[in-house]
């Protein structure tokens, strides 16, 4: 009863003109991002955050407008892997499997409707578990005192590093830097400045919309330069789009299958929908056998993945809203807006701001119908977005990423530091060290360094008091394990081929 | 010598996280002091710091395809350009550095000279009437001081 209850407020709150008015937007401009090839979800709500915020939405508005984003970036993700062999964004990637062969051989339109209504399925399921899930993991969080909040941070940073990475000492690395940032400007417990040389613009710490547009848009910006262009639209034929209902069909229980697949590794901490695309492929790929011919563009190929990744990608909204530790690199930038607002994610975020969560909650269910329509009948729209020259496009990202940084603060000494991100994010890049767990650790270094202090008050300076309860004790062993199970999984899953 | 990428990267981590430490040694302590106080997360960052460092040098990856002269070239004025485009919007308005920077940009991408100053001058004004006029943010056309 009290699920209808509050889904009734959160309807209240999506149905209004203005709400969904924003949905509506969010999800074309979500769509046109993700189709973009090297234009994730990550990097779509990191451009427009800075603009929202100074547009000056309410809480509930803002995150509407960016969460519609983030689905339909998920949902655009697949197109320029169908028709181009180019992953949209990193969960798109599997789709390029099954997606281009079936473009290759004159199927485009069906390739792009049947992994539309699998995206469909997958957010579906994965709205409608958020729901049901999110209210009962936010009563276990409220039995999380200090040395409980530390060792969960502990937890998504060991994650995270531990499955971003293909070098556990270079994920590692990532954090420590995210923290060593985080640390810089007053100390929140005595006032004091730290590690900021005197410099005036330094003491309110770094801002983390810097951070992250330099480190995820503008590092994507310069490794684009380098390359010299190597997108170009190839005149892949979309033919007419009809519905194929039989392969529709004949995918029920793939997408049934992904769908719950991809919501359980989207829960967990620092997996996120790479992951959940991953796993829904090669399980339904090792379900279909060799008879099943994955890899030669079957629709089971397609609808697997990105029933998976869409699923996922609602899946990682539970651990940020009910704990406030992101579950991928997009609901880190999540949590970002969030904490810009001044919203603190956390179990009492159901208690005191139910029309933020439930609101939230209900225009997702609201996007995905309207990202379904977009996404089948209008996808034509979206394959133009394909051919937009990177002569035209990359200024545009770039300046834009400008402007919103600039519009928040209007102040040169930012836009300078986000430069020196995007030169940090690029040569990260290059040598593999992962991006998103530094924005981890600037987003959650100050909670983190509190946490430890504040359960140190508590225990007078008693270090075993991390380990008092058996739920900090069992987080604690899931972190150990989340950072060296990688060790052993890299060796038993490898990468299958084919993937660009 | 191979996978020099990684070794000279972990030493730069190394000294970066002995600075850091020597740094956070000089942190004053304020007069109400916790256990922890200010300086012992900060040491354990830097520790765990280098300790990844250490491990970079001595167990390095393959290096990465570095960028080439002309890519580096590229890259340089692409920076350079940025900075500059950071410096010129407060005092220079949004749309003639903004109309520059792009245009550079383009032209690295693309290396037409007409076709960048095409891209620029449209993106320029382009972006200005959306943002000014469409979202409403506080933006100035042209220096302050020809308003004046």
């Amino acid at each position: 009863m009290e699920l209808i209850d509050n889904l009734a407020l959160g309807f209240a709150i999506a149905l209004s003109p203005y709400t969904l008015m924003l949905a509506v937007i969010g999800c074309f401009l979500g769509t046109m991002i993700g189709a973009l090839p090297g234009l994730g979800p990550a990097n779509g709500v990191a451009i427009l955050i800075p603009i929202t915020f100074s547009l000056g939405l309410d809480a509930t508005a803002a995150l509407v407008l960016l969460t519609s984003v983030y689905y339909g970036a998920m949902y655009g993700g697949r197109i320029s892997s169908i028709l181009l062999n180019i992953p949209g964004d990193e969960p798109a990637m599997m789709t390029t499997l099954d997606g281009y062969p079936m473009a290759k051989s004159g199927r485009a339109g069906d390739a792009l409707v049947i992994s539309g209504f699998a995206s469909f399925v997958g957010t579906f399921f994965a709205t409608v578990a958020l729901a049901l899930v999110a209210p009962l993991l936010a009563r276990i969080a409220y039995l999380f005192g200090p040395a409980e909040y530390f060792a969960l941070y502990l937890l998504a940073f060991a994650t995270l590093g531990g499955l971003a990475s293909k070098n556990q000492a270079k994920a590692a690395f990532a954090s420590m830097t995210g923290l060593g940032i985080a640390m810089i400007g007053l100390d929140n417990a005595t006032g004091l400045p730290r590690f900021t040389g005197g410099n005036l613009h330094l003491f309110d710490g770094i801002d983390f919309l810097v951070a992250i547009v330099g480190l995820f848009a503008l590092s994507e910006v310069f490794l684009f330069i380098e390359s010299g262009g190597r997108n170009t639209a190839i005149g892949i034929k979309l033919g007419k789009i009809t519905i194929p209902w039989r392969d529709i069909v004949a995918t029920r229980w793939t997408l049934l299958r992904s769908s719950v697949v991809g919501f359980v590794a989207g829960v967990l901490p620092g997996a996120g929908a790479s992951l959940g695309s991953f796993l829904t492929y090669m399980m339904e790929k090792s379900i279909a056998g060799k008879k099943g011919a994955f890899g030669s563009g079957v629709a089971k190929g397609v609808a697997a993945p990105e029933a998976g990744n869409n699923s996922a990608a609602g899946g990682a909204l539970v651990p940020m809203l009910t704990l406030g530790v992101p579950g991928s690199g997009t609901t880190a930038v999540l949590l970002a807006l969030l904490m810009t607002l001044n919203i603190t994610p956390g179990p009492t975020l159901f208690a005191d701001r139910p029309e933020v969560v439930w609101g939230l909650i209900a225009s997702l269910m609201i996007a995905n119908f309207v990202l379904l329509a977009m996404n089948v009948p209008m996808v034509r729209i979206f394959v133009r977005v394909l051919s937009v020259p990177p002569a035209v496009l990359l200024p545009g990202v770039t300046m834009v990423s400008f402007v919103g940084i600039y519009s928040l603060s209007g102040s040169y000494f930012d836009l300078v530091l986000m430069i020196a991100f995007g030169i940090m994010g690029y040569v990260f890049r290059k040598l593999s060290i992962p991006t998103v767990p530094v924005i981890l650790g600037i987003l959650l270094g100050n909670q983190m360094e509190d946490n430890l202090r504040r359960a140190m008050i508590l225990s007078d300076g008693d270090w075993t008091f991390l380990f008092s309860t058996p739920i900090a004790v069992g987080l604690w062993i899931f972190a150990v394990a989340g950072f060296t199970a990688p060790f052993f999984l890299r060796r038993l899953i490898r990468t299958p081929k084919g993937i660009s | 010598m191979p996978r020099l990428g990684d070794r000279l990267f972990g030493l730069i981590v190394c000294a970066g996280a002995l600075a850091y430490a020597v740094s956070a040694l000089h942190i004053k302590v304020g007069f109400m002091s916790d256990p922890v106080g200010s300086k012992t997360f900060p040491l354990i960052v830097a520790g765990i710091a280098g300790l990844c460092g250490l491990i970079m040098i001595v167990r390095p990856d393959d290096d990465p395809a570095w960028p080439k002269g002309s890519s580096i070239l590229s890259l340089g004025i692409c920076i350079a350009t940025l900075i500059g485009y950071a410096l010129a919007l407060k005092p220079g308005g949004f749309l003639l550095p903004t109309a520059i920077a792009s245009g550079i940009l383009s032209w690295q991408i693309l290396p037409d000279r007409r076709l960048a100053l095409i891209i620029g001058t449209l993106l320029s004004s382009g972006l200005f009437l959306i943002f000014k006029y469409l979202l409403g943010l506080s933006l100035f056309a042209f220096p302050r001081w020809i308003l004046l």
